[in-house]
């Protein structure tokens, strides 16, 4: 007994670790971990700007290793990571994204505090409650939420490893689901908002881990290149692997949130803090939609005859959903729930062409979507009255009387979320669309109407602001302060600039596309 | 050619200068109303003094076509766009034209705008226009002289319709802008012929590169130019728009619609002079655009009694006189671009004096309300009578040395067309004299016929002084232009050299005779018909046909509207028809559709998570069966 153990364990070799490709991933790591002692050992009112320093600091560096790695394209970690093309240019956005959001986070001058609560685990309502938020206090465990989220997703992208995708996959909800359970102002929505995405987050999971085990049960392997072989040779029967796959794909689509796995979304993205939201619908995007591409263009390549049609489903559903229900929302940040349910349609129509363009469209649709959508909920911040946020429809007509910069900031966005010309939007759609044109033409067809569906809800919201009266006690407009001003600025920037020029980034994102199997 | 140094690198400074000082009163805002006029009218008195420098600059040169490159626009291999600007003897005329013309101008209008409230706007449109005008001149390529000629075309529009309050300058802005986009098609289909011949759009690719124009490209290019260049021009079957867009402030009427922008045609057309030798079809239908024009404007001034719009009217006449010398060809650009100075010089004298009446008459213009205004006016009716006697050709005034050598050159084409075409011009100088001399005793002779509450008097200093240079210049610049051959000389690396000598059809002593007395005869008339016996205040009724034809501008205005408005109304109304039942229906009914579609499927968006774990679960076995259906049908 004693003896068959001794050879048992004598067979495990420590793979080789390939520390700097991972570094990106450390050093996110590690500054999370750096935060969990500061938030034990910093006194409390020191706390904010010393997370803040670290925070920033953290996923600076990390960024610019990711930088540095370029043109890497290795497996790592006995295949289980693989740092490529793709993987880092999914990584850079993301990171980009997550400084963007920490800087809207770290906003003080707009509401007391910031966005998010003093002290969660008070009892909404409550005498202290009530006290507490008159305080400029702020639960600034928000920060290492955020890095351990962010380190989440800087794996999740780069798995080739089923068990360390899912790994990954919790490691970057997990704290999401608390950070959606944050907000400051309308607390008992926002706690509901977390249980719910909980909830239903844990469902989702459950189910990936089903097709895992299934798709284990096939290929004898969780490795993405071992399943792809499997399913090459193998004269078996593959039910498994198609129920394996389809089990997996419920569990990524729910994180991208793509019909029919979207209800969530709405609810959480209003319910949550508008600067996690604005993480929320550009980082875990991004991340998810990587893993996607990830697990179809690595594992499932050679099925690619019979996942198609589900993609085709489920694309058409996101934007057909995104699209309609849209379409009634007189919540602002319910509009953008639904736009970014619609955008996900779009993306998946490039993840159809199954070529390389269609590998660099979606790198350069997830990354240009992914500063438009932050920048518009920066904005939402901005526009309040006394109850904080005003994100009803109504309290936004006439906004262009108030402030004509606000008004036309908005504007801009909302043009590139609904792809017209001379906007980053319009660039991403286009050559999503080229991509998928020769594999999937109807599809693009349906993609086109659709985009013309959403359009009319966008520009609904600029006729609004621009041409209707304003109500009476409408709301204000906030002066940002310093950090929400330069990730605005940021954020706006880029999306004309990338309607403008786009061939640098087009360039990267075509030698980016490249997926180590 | 050579390439641009020294002062010469500067010259984009002529663009530039007047575009941030437009910029700057248009965005200045209220604030800038105090000191507007005196930035607006400094800029191109600065830019003359800098252009005459360019100009001794240019005549050192021993090759006086001196290229500015200025930056490379789109450098796409095997597709190339520069912009720059070419300075040669012919720019450099026109450079020295509108700076100089214009500074006066520019000056009146200090004056002539004190108490308007949008004298700041004024001056900030005025000066845009002198910075786009004079990129037009100064472009090195068709594709940047578009540009320009875009430019002048949206100055033009924003200043005819510059009281924009009243209805009929905004309509008088409309219809210059359409006739203008007729013309500018034209233009814009011959730069894409260029395009997709020579592969380029630069003078010296296309006029002077490696690329030999066949003659049916040069036929095309050289029509569509012929129109472009009557749109701007005025000419025939453009030339409606011109006499309205005299509702724009006089200064205007003067500087744009008299001494510059309607003469971009003729620039056109003589900086193109390779297309058109290449393309005798082309330079034939130059000549009738010309000599049917210069007829058409003749006879339409005879019946205006708007005295602006008697000017605008000579100014078309005008315009296809030089039309004519540049169509004639080689030898006779020069004295078309002659022509264009002098003219520049006394219709914008006249333009000035007649501002300066309606100034005076509480902004009235209709001629037979005024009378006998040279004694209260003296400096005006001295401005006016000296423009008068330029543009009728008096002996040694401006345009009896320019005027005189078109009719001459038109002789001397030969043959019966040169004939046809020298009668029409010679009667053309005729019928000038004739209306001008109405328009001068209507104006200022016989007995008063204004209202009791008008009490004329001469303008300020700042307007009298730029008219009285006008005036001088109206005298003798024609004498100065052509003194020793001259304004010929500078233009011939431009233009070619100017035919003189030779055999002349007719003698010079005896045509310059024949043309005195027709002009004599002119002027008879007009005194005989207006000058001694008193002016109805009314215009008469029941007078021949031609008369009324003339007041209607020879029915142009009438064929437009029954040819081209009327049917283009219907044609709009259907397609409005058809976008309201059909487009709208179409589309207003989708989305219609989708609204309603998603107001009841919201419903579904219970907010409740065992409905949505419940939805999950339905896409779940959807996603799995579709699958499956998928890899066993």
């Amino acid at each position: 007994m004693s003896r068959l153990l001794m050879a048992e364990t004598a067979t495990i070799h420590a793979p080789s670790v390939s520390y700097h490709a991972l570094a990106p991933i450390l050093i996110v790591l590690g500054a999370a971990m750096l935060g969990v002692l500061a938030e034990a050992l910093v006194p409390r009112a020191e706390r904010y700007t010393v997370q803040l320093g670290i925070t920033v600091v953290g996923l600076a560096a990390a960024l610019v290793t990711v930088a540095l790695l370029h043109g890497t394209s290795e497996t790592t970690v006995a295949g289980a990571l693989a740092v490529d093309g793709a993987g880092l240019f999914i990584q850079g956005s993301v990171l980009v994204l997550a400084i963007m959001s920490v800087l809207l986070i770290a906003e003080r001058s707009v509401d007391v505090g910031s966005a998010i609560v003093a002290s969660a685990a008070v009892v909404v309502g409550s005498p202290t409650d009530r006290r507490l938020a008159r305080t400029g206090l702020i639960q600034t465990e928000v920060f290492p939420l955020l890095l351990f989220a962010v380190s989440g997703m800087l794996i999740f992208p780069i798995s080739n490893n089923l068990l360390l995708m899912f790994v990954a996959l919790e490691v970057l909800s997990l704290p999401l689901y608390l950070m959606a359970g944050l907000s400051r102002r309308r607390r008992l929505l926002s706690q509901e908002a977390a249980l719910k995405y909980f909830l239903l987050g844990a469902f989702a999971s459950a189910f990936f881990l089903y097709g895992l085990a299934l798709l284990y049960g096939y290929a004898n392997s969780v490795d993405l290149p071992a399943i792809l072989k499997a399913s090459q040779a193998s004269p078996k029967s593959d039910v498994l692997l198609f129920v394996g796959l389809a089990l997996l794909l419920v569990g990524l689509l729910f994180k991208a949130g793509i019909a029919p796995f979207h209800s969530w979304t709405p609810d959480v993205y209003q319910g949550a803090p508008t600067p996690v939201t604005a993480f929320m619908s550009s980082c875990t995007k991004i991340a998810a939609f990587g893993a996607i591409l990830r697990v179809l263009y690595v594992g499932f390549n050679a099925t690619a005859w019979n996942w198609r049609p589900i993609v085709w489903a489920v694309a058409i559903a996101s934007m057909a959903v995104g699209g309609i229900f849209g379409l009634t929302q007189t919540d602002l940040k319910r509009v953008l729930a639904y736009s970014s349910i619609a955008h996900a349609g779009f993306i998946l129509v490039g993840l159809v062409a199954l070529t390389k363009d269609g590998i660099s469209s979606v790198l350069f649709y997830v990354l240009t979507y992914g500063f438009s959508t932050m920048a518009a909920f920066g904005v939402l911040m901005l526009v309040r009255d006394a109850d904080g946020e005003a994100t009803h429809l109504a309290q936004w007509s006439g906004l262009a009387r108030k402030s004509p910069f606000v008004a036309s900031v908005m504007t801009v966005l909302l043009m590139s979320m609904a792809g017209i010309p001379l906007t980053s939007g319009f660039i991403a759609k286009f050559s999503v669309f080229r991509a998928a044109f020769h594999v999937a033409a109807p599809l693009v067809v349906i993609a086109l109407v659709f985009s013309a569906v959403a359009a009319f809800y966008y520009l609904r919201i600029v006729v609004l602001m621009f041409f209707a009266e304003p109500p009476e006690n409408g709301p204000t407009i906030a002066i940002p302060g310093w950090s929400t001003a330069v990730a605005l600025t940021f954020g706006v920037v880029v999306t004309i600039v990338l309607g403008l020029f786009p061939q640098p980034i087009l360039d990267l994102a075509a030698k980016a596309a490249t997926l180590v199997g | 050619m050579t390439t641009a140094h020294g002062i010469q690198s500067a010259a984009w400074l002529l663009i530039a200068l007047p575009l941030l000082s437009a910029g700057v009163l248009l965005v200045a805002g209220r604030r800038a109303d105090k000191w507007a006029h005196v930035v607006g009218a400094a800029v191109p008195v600065v830019l003359f003094g800098y252009a005459v420098m360019l100009f001794f600059s240019v005549k050192g040169e021993g090759n006086r076509e001196i290229n500015l490159h200025l930056y490379s626009w789109i450098p796409v291999a095997g597709f190339k766009v520069d912009a720059g600007l070419l300075i040669d003897p012919l720019s450099m005329v026109f450079v020295l034209l509108i700076t100089g013309v214009g500074s006066l101008i520019h000056i009146y209008a200090v004056g002539y705008m004190a108490h308007d409230e949008g004298r700041r706007r004024f001056f900030g449109y005025f000066n845009y226009f002198i910075a786009v005008m004079l990129l037009l001149v100064l472009a090195n390529s068709y594709l940047a002289l578009y540009v320009g000629w875009e430019g002048v075309g949206l100055a033009s529009y924003l200043l005819i319709s510059f009281y924009y309050s009243r209805n009929i300058a905004a309509t008088a802005g409309n219809k210059a802008f359409f006739a203008n986009r007729v013309g500018d098609v034209g233009l814009s289909i011959a730069i894409m012929i260029m395009f997709a011949y020579v592969g380029s759009t630069s003078y010296a690719d296309v006029l002077y590169g490696d690329t030999q124009l066949t003659k049916g490209v040069a036929t095309a290019i050289g029509f569509m130019l012929l129109l472009g260049a009557c749109g701007k021009s005025g000419q025939f079957p453009l030339q409606t728009w011109l006499p309205d867009a005299m509702e724009g402030p006089t200064p205007v009427s003067a500087l744009i619609h008299a001494a510059t922008m309607v003469t971009a045609g003729v620039y056109l057309i003589a900086r193109s002079a390779p297309v058109f030798d290449v393309s005798q079809a082309a330079r034939t239908a130059v000549v009738v655009v010309g000599a049917i024009t210069l007829l058409y404007g003749c006879v339409c001034g005879c019946g205006q009694d708007d005295l602006k719009r008697v000017l605008a009217y000579s100014t078309v006449s005008q315009i296809g006189y030089m039309f004519l010398a540049v169509g004639l060809g080689p030898g006779v650009y020069a004295i078309g671009i002659i022509h264009l100075v002098g003219h520049g010089f006394f219709k914008a004298a006249l333009f000035l004096s007649a501002g300066s009446v309606m100034h005076a008459m509480n902004d009235r213009i209709d001629m037979r309300r005024f009378g006998g205004l040279f004694r209260v006016m003296p400096i005006t009716y001295g401005v006016f009578v000296c423009g008068y006697l330029a543009i009728i050709g008096f002996p040694l005034a401006t345009g009896f040395w320019t005027k005189d050598k078109i009719i001459e050159a038109a002789l001397d084409k030969g043959g019966t067309s040169g004939w046809v075409l020298g009668v029409v011009a010679l009667a053309g100088a005729g019928l000038t004299a004739f209306y001008m001399t109405r328009a001068l005793v209507m104006t200022f002779h016989g007995e008063r016929r204004w209202e009791d509450d008008v009490h004329p008097h001469e303008a300020s200093r700042s307007m009298t002084y730029p008219m009285i240079a006008l005036g001088v210049l109206s005298l003798v610049g024609g004498y100065l232009l052509i003194f020793g051959g001259g304004l010929q000389h500078w233009l011939t690396p431009s233009v070619g050299p100017s035919v003189e000598e030779g055999v002349h059809t007719v003698s010079t002593l005896v045509l310059t005779a024949i043309t005195l007395v027709v002009v004599a005869l002119g002027v008879l008339g007009g005194w005989v018909a207006f000058g001694r016996k008193p002016v109805p205040i009314s215009q008469p009724v029941g007078v021949s046909p031609v008369t009324t034809a003339a007041r209607r501008n020879i029915y142009a205005d009438a064929f437009n509207e029954m040819v081209l408005q009327r049917p283009g109304q219907w044609l709009s109304r259907a397609l409005v028809y058809f976008d309201n039942r059909g487009v709208d229906g179409a589309v207003t009914g989708l989305a219609a559709g989708f609204g309603g579609g998603s107001a009841r499927l919201k419903r579904t968006q219970t907010g409740f998570v065992r409905s949505y774990a419940l939805s999950m679960l339905g896409g779940t076995i959807a996603v799995v069966a579709v699958l499956l259906a998928v890899r066993f049908q």
